[in-house]
């Protein structure tokens, strides 16, 4: 029944090993064939996979696959084996079914690329590791994802590596990434110390057993330290506060990149992980406490940067770091499906805008700066389109995807069970920056397709749309970006159409069923009006509706006035903002100074006087010049050698004798 | 009648000659016979004990040592020849160059 799972990351892994050795010899369409059609293929099977998960009865959902026995060392035994469960399912669709719309996006995209054999076997890798990390039914296995997937993010941002911006950032990103990965270790070294073993299917069932014993309270410390380490090991892979810094650099890759692997996929392994952990997460309120402080300071701080930015896909990129800040909201109110709800829809319209964002920068030939663009929508239609609802989907606004997964994971933060009133602020400031969503992506879209032309001649007779390669993934995605979130649809809404059931919870349901039990439990079964649901949605809707007025406001009504006015009115946050409250500045000299000096020390000081030159060195010297001194005895009369014999036995013979 | 001592001395007196004269002389014959001094200089203390512990194995090993040492001085001797033929020269200090 299971045997076939292997075959969803196995597939991946051959067209990496073809693309990647034989690339150059089959040519670009061969390139183009294996690699779309590998992906294809572990989506096909993902989909047969999930179909199976489905149809059977809710507390039977588990699929696994043990491979082989990877490490076996006293009480610590890994497997390579995979699992899937109905969270891991719609991630594998998620990650499967986007890469191979990406995968067809970039054979368009890098059509003209020399070098388009190695994109496509990075690609096929990052979608491997992916799987790998996805699928895994222990940490070892995720954690071997989790760094897979982080090398392939490194050699795509770096992939036109002969720019040092490209490969800076890249560095920059693998580093980065390197800090919370140190977090994500100890906080896997600390579950095996803590439950024995690092196999879900094992840590889950007896942290909950040894919660209902009594064994473990609540809020105990080794479950914070723990949960708050895997969180470090979030914020670098899925780019938060503090470890925020690498995403919007890691644009610098080719766009599909940008689109797979900093927007859709990879970014949201941070959110999965914690989903995945829900049940000691839930039993450490404290660290959810943090997280969900952390989250919504991302969402607000990361939405305000992308107000002020012009380059089209930086915009994006702030929009993605905002947008996983919901996620982790999500996840970090106990409300694990809603996070990977929001997760799935962003997933489709993120990815849907970073594919028009291409396709325009395509237009464009190469130029990413908005102040340079303006009125495409004529010359563009079904990139304007598609951008367009993806566009409306990220504001909220209802009936798109993106509207019914914010909304239910407000809707949550604002019934936070542990801390109703720090639940009551997160909504606050997520509904400020879902209306500061809204206003900066409706500024992307009048920016770059309403107003006047702004660019070159020469740019404006290059404009054209990108061919049906580019256009049908764009499509794909924007229909997803309208209807994926019917899915979800709140038991409110469902309601008032006859009873339309929220197919995403109910499938969910056996994975957090103890996390709910245990909410369930601790803070007594909670009732809210359905009246203040209702408020509190079209509060959330309004909101972004304001946003996008105003963006229409200033940016095409008065488009020649306020926003300089503006920027002089306000110029001390303007500055700020505009220099993302220097960030990176300060890290530089907070973080990356000191430890320059420190290694320099180390290197110049530590290495090479006292170990090199004190120690290594210092050594052969003295035994050069101990040796050089013996040696002159060594003057080649036999003579000498035979005085020395003689001396020699006349030693022994007065040890002997006295 | 000779006691143990005459003959310890004797050969003592002995291997102090050939000892210096290793020492001290430069061609390469007189050392190689200040060698066989030396070593028969042995052989004699040898026999000597031998004949005063009552143990004949001390003489039977002496004649063994004069088979060895009549082996060992035909080695010696062709290396001497074989470097006179190179070097037109016995004078040991010469033959210097194995150093450092």
């Amino acid at each position: 029944m299971e045997g076939y799972l292997y075959l969803i990351p196995l597939l991946p892994f051959i067209g990496f090993l073809i693309n990647g050795l034989l690339g150059q010899k089959i040519g670009k369409s061969g390139v183009f064939c294996i690699g779309c059609s590998s992906i294809g293929l572990a989506f096909l099977f993902s989909i047969l996979a999930v179909y199976q998960l489905a149809c059977s009865p809710a507390e039977d959902r588990l699929l696994v696959q043990v491979l082989w026995s990877w490490i076996s060392v006293g009480n610590l035994n890994i497997d390579i084996a995979l699992m899937m469960d109905p969270l891991s399912a719609v991630m594998i669709l998620v990650v499967t079914g986007v890469s191979f719309v990406i995968h067809i996006y970039s054979t368009g995209y890098m059509a003209h690329d020399e070098a388009a054999w190695r994109f496509f076997s990075y690609l096929n890798m990052f979608v491997f590791f992916m799987i790998m990390l996805v699928l895994g039914s222990n940490y070892v296995v995720m954690f071997v994802g989790w760094e897979g997937v982080g090398l392939a993010s490194y050699l795509l941002i770096g992939f036109w590596y002969k720019e040092n911006v490209n490969a800076d950032a890249g560095k920059k990103a693998f580093i980065v990434n390197r800090i919370g990965d140190f977090g994500f270790l100890l906080g896997m070294f600390l579950i095996f110390i803590t439950f024995g073993s690092l196999s879900y299917l094992d840590i889950f069932p007896k942290a909950a057993h040894m919660y209902e014993q009594g064994i473990m309270a609540m809020n105990s410390p080794v479950m914070i330290a723990i949960c708050l380490l895997l969180f470090l090991g979030a914020t670098g892979k899925s780019a938060q506060i503090p470890l925020f810094v690498w995403l919007p650099d890691a644009m610098a890759g080719p766009t599909p990149v940008s689109a797979l692997i900093h927007a859709a996929t990879m970014v949201t392994a941070g959110v999965y992980m914690i989903a995945r952990t829900n049940v000691l997460f839930t039993l450490a309120p404290t660290a959810l406490l943090v997280l969900v402080l952390m989250s919504a300071a991302t969402a607000f701080i990361a939405a305000t940067i992308g107000i002020l930015q012009n380059d089209i896909k930086r915009v994006l990129a702030y929009s993605t770091v905002s947008q996983l800040g919901y996620m982790f909201i999500g996840v970090s109110v106990a409300a694990y499906g809603a996070g990977i709800f929001h997760l799935m829809t962003h997933a489709f319209f993120k990815a849907c805008l970073f594919l028009c964002a291409g396709s325009v920068i395509h237009a464009m030939g190469g130029d990413q700066d908005m102040r340079s663009m303006g009125g495409l929508w004529k010359k563009i239609p079904i990139t304007y389109i598609t951008m367009l609802f993806a566009t409306i989907a990220i504001s909220g606004i209802p009936p798109f995807a993106g509207f019914f997964s914010k909304d239910e994971i407000l809707w949550k933060a604002f019934t936070f069970p542990y801390y109703p009133v720090v639940g009551k602020i997160v909504w606050f400031i997520g509904v400020l920056a879902a209306g500061i969503t809204a206003f900066y992506m409706f500024r992307l879209i009048f920016m770059t397709f309403h107003g006047k032309f702004r660019g070159t001649e020469e740019q404006a007779h290059h404009l054209h749309e990108s061919p049906l390669s580019m256009t049908g993934p764009l499509m794909i995605l924007a229909f997803l970006a309208v209807f994926g979130g019917w899915l979800g649809v709140p038991h409110l809404i469902g309601n008032l159409f006859g009873h339309v059931p929220n197919i995403l919870e109910n499938f969910f349901e056996p994975v957090f069923a103890s996390s709910h039990e245990i909410i369930g439990a601790y803070a007594g079964v909670q009732h809210h009006s359905t009246v203040v649901e209702w408020v509190l949605m079209a509060g959330s809707v309004a909101v972004a509706i304001g946003g996008i007025s105003l963006a229409y406001h200033i940016y095409i009504r008065r488009v020649d006035v306020l926003p300089g006015k503006l920027a002089e009115t306000f110029s001390i946050y303007h500055r700020l903002v505009y220099n993302k409250y220097w960030v990176d500045e300060i890290y530089y000299y907070v973080v990356v100074l000191p430890f320059y000096y420190l290694s320099m020390f180390l290197w110049k000081v530590v290495d090479a006087f006292i170990i090199d030159d004190i120690g290594a060195n210092g050594q052969a010297w003295w035994v050069q010049r101990g040796s050089g001194a013996l040696r002159l005895v060594h003057n080649g009369y036999v003579q000498t050698y035979g005085a020395f014999m003689v001396l020699g036995l006349v030693v022994m013979l007065w040890f002997f004798i006295v | 009648m000779a006691s143990l001592t005459h003959y310890i001395v004797l050969s003592s007196i002995l291997f102090g000659l050939g000892t210096v004269g290793f020492c001290t002389r430069r061609n390469a014959l007189i050392l190689f016979m200040s060698i066989e001094l030396m070593l028969n200089a042995v052989n004699l203390m040898l026999v000597a004990f031998s004949n005063f512990m009552g143990d004949m194995a001390g003489q039977v090993m002496v004649i063994f040592i004069f088979a060895v040492a009549a082996a060992e001085v035909a080695v010696g001797l062709a290396i001497l020849i074989a470097l006179f033929r190179h070097v037109r020269e016995v004078d040991i200090t010469k033959f210097n160059v194995l150093k450092w």
